[in-house]
């Protein structure tokens, strides 16, 4: 198989997003980080209500706003216009940290750097001695957040697995992940390991495997 | 009679000194009391302490103060963003110093000095390197990390609105380290863009109280850090 056609297999970002999205129950308090977690909120199905909480002081973020209408006193976490929802409420950062460290918030969709096969999360620095070292609320969502999603590819730009014995990077914190989504395959992060529970379309078990840095175990509905 | 509004953004941090330590509001521009810290740079305090969630964008502002070699020591959580070069250069040539906070446990520290509370226990950071140095301890079998609060000799914050008496109301999401920044120093300084007659401010709508409140500027039409960088602007 040529190289493109091995990379147009899986899920596209799109379907990730949606993928993501079909996991968020009716009435939760969901918090999105920077990047292609922010896409999630485009696809919640439309029988469910969500509410979309940024650690800079909203919940309720609405849809991007119109060129031309943007506020720079509304913006999310990764410093981008948006808009407020009708039922929105603003407050301040120590509220608005009660709400994640004080286990407020349902769900966190995070990228990832590597996660580790006990559920460790690497995705705040590549520790690189030149770096300027930026946490943000990385920290306070995996240590706070009853349910933590990542969303990612499934290996790097380069090929390396994403998805590892044991985080070379930085911590972010430790066995905080619950599930992983990534181009190839839906896994739980459970004390059995690794349980894939969907592979993409025109996936094998094998494929996965082949590409992640960690044993995977396959879940009741997955054929190896 | 109270009256806490003072004629220019100049006489408000006239008497912020040497090696003072200086808590700045605002995420990214938002908040960001852009006329205040101006004033600040004008005034040439240095060797700062400051304490704010950025570190500022372009050649104004929170970068500009900086870049003007006034701040010794950074206590921050996300020092890097779009347009932000100032502090990653003198960061790395040491000059100037970084205590990285988590954005949670900054607001939290800032909270707890407010309301006198020396230090509290966070699962924040457990087995992370910002672990090192703290003391941890496990609460009905969690492992948490002490972490102690955070005061300043004085806040520098943006409101939207307030009154004779201190009283603020903020703008969307500007707010963020407003309130929690007014609490804990010695004295706050706030730039707001409409001073109401007294009692023009609903009581049941107040979010920061005016017992937090020192000093009060009006600045009607605040610059706007995004613009400013835009434009190419530096300051002074």
């Amino acid at each position: 198989m040529s190289a493109a056609a091995e990379a147009s297999k899986g899920w596209s970002s799109e379907a990730m997003a949606r993928r993501v999205a079909d996991d968020i129950p009716d009435g939760a308090y969901v918090n999105l980080g920077i990047g292609m977690p922010e896409r999630v909120a485009q696809y919640l199905p439309e029988d469910r209500e969500a509410v979309f909480h940024v650690e800079n002081g909203l919940l309720g973020v609405g849809p991007s706003p119109a060129p031309g209408s943007e506020d720079p006193e509304l913006i999310n976490a990764g410093k981008k216009a948006i808009t407020a929802v009708a039922g929105a409420a603003f407050f301040h950062h120590a509220d608005s940290f009660t709400m994640i460290r004080g286990g407020h918030i349902d769900i966190c969709v995070l990228g990832a750097f590597q996660v580790s096969a006990a559920g460790d999360l690497a995705n705040w620095s590549t520790g690189e001695p030149d770096a300027i070292p930026a946490v943000g609320g990385a920290m306070d969502l995996v240590a706070g957040v009853r349910t933590i999603f990542v969303l990612t590819q499934h290996t790097t730009k380069t090929g390396e697995p994403k998805i590892v014995e044991r985080c070379e990077y930085p911590l972010t914190g430790l066995a905080c992940v619950d599930r992983i989504y990534t181009d190839l395959a839906v896994i739980d992060v459970t004390p059995q390991g690794l349980v894939v529970r969907e592979l993409a379309p025109g996936i094998s078990f094998d494929e996965v495997q082949q590409r992640t840095g960690a044993r995977l175990v396959a879940g009741a509905s997955v054929s190896t | 009679m109270i009256n806490k509004t003072m004629d220019s953004a100049a006489a408000a941090v006239a008497d912020i000194g040497d090696g003072a330590t200086v808590m700045i509001g605002g995420f990214g521009e938002a908040g960001s009391p852009i006329e205040l810290i101006h004033a600040l740079i004008d005034q040439g305090a240095k060797n700062l302490t400051v304490i704010s969630n950025n570190t500022g964008s372009g050649q104004v502002g929170l970068a500009a103060l900086i870049r003007n070699g006034r701040v010794g020591k950074m206590i921050c959580s996300f020092p890097r963003t779009a347009n932000s070069t100032v502090f990653p250069e003198l960061y790395r040539a040491g000059r100037v110093e970084l205590e990285l906070v988590p954005q949670g446990t900054l607001a939290e520290r800032i909270r707890a000095g407010g309301a006198g509370i020396p230090a509290f226990f966070t699962a924040t950071a457990v087995g992370t390197v910002l672990e090192e140095g703290k003391e941890r301890r496990s609460f009905e079998g969690r492992d948490y990390l002490m972490e102690t609060g955070l005061r300043a000799d004085f806040s520098l914050v943006k409101a939207k609105k307030a009154d004779r008496y201190g009283n603020l109301l903020y703008s969307k999401t500007a707010r963020n380290f407003g309130p929690v920044m007014c609490t804990a120093a010695a004295t706050t300084i706030v730039q707001v863009e409409e001073l109401a007659a007294a009692g023009g401010i609903d009581p049941e709508a107040v979010v920061t109280p005016g017992i937090f409140v020192q000093r009060v500027v009006v600045v009607a039409d605040p610059a706007h850090e995004s613009q400013l960088v835009k434009e190419g602007r530096s300051y002074p």
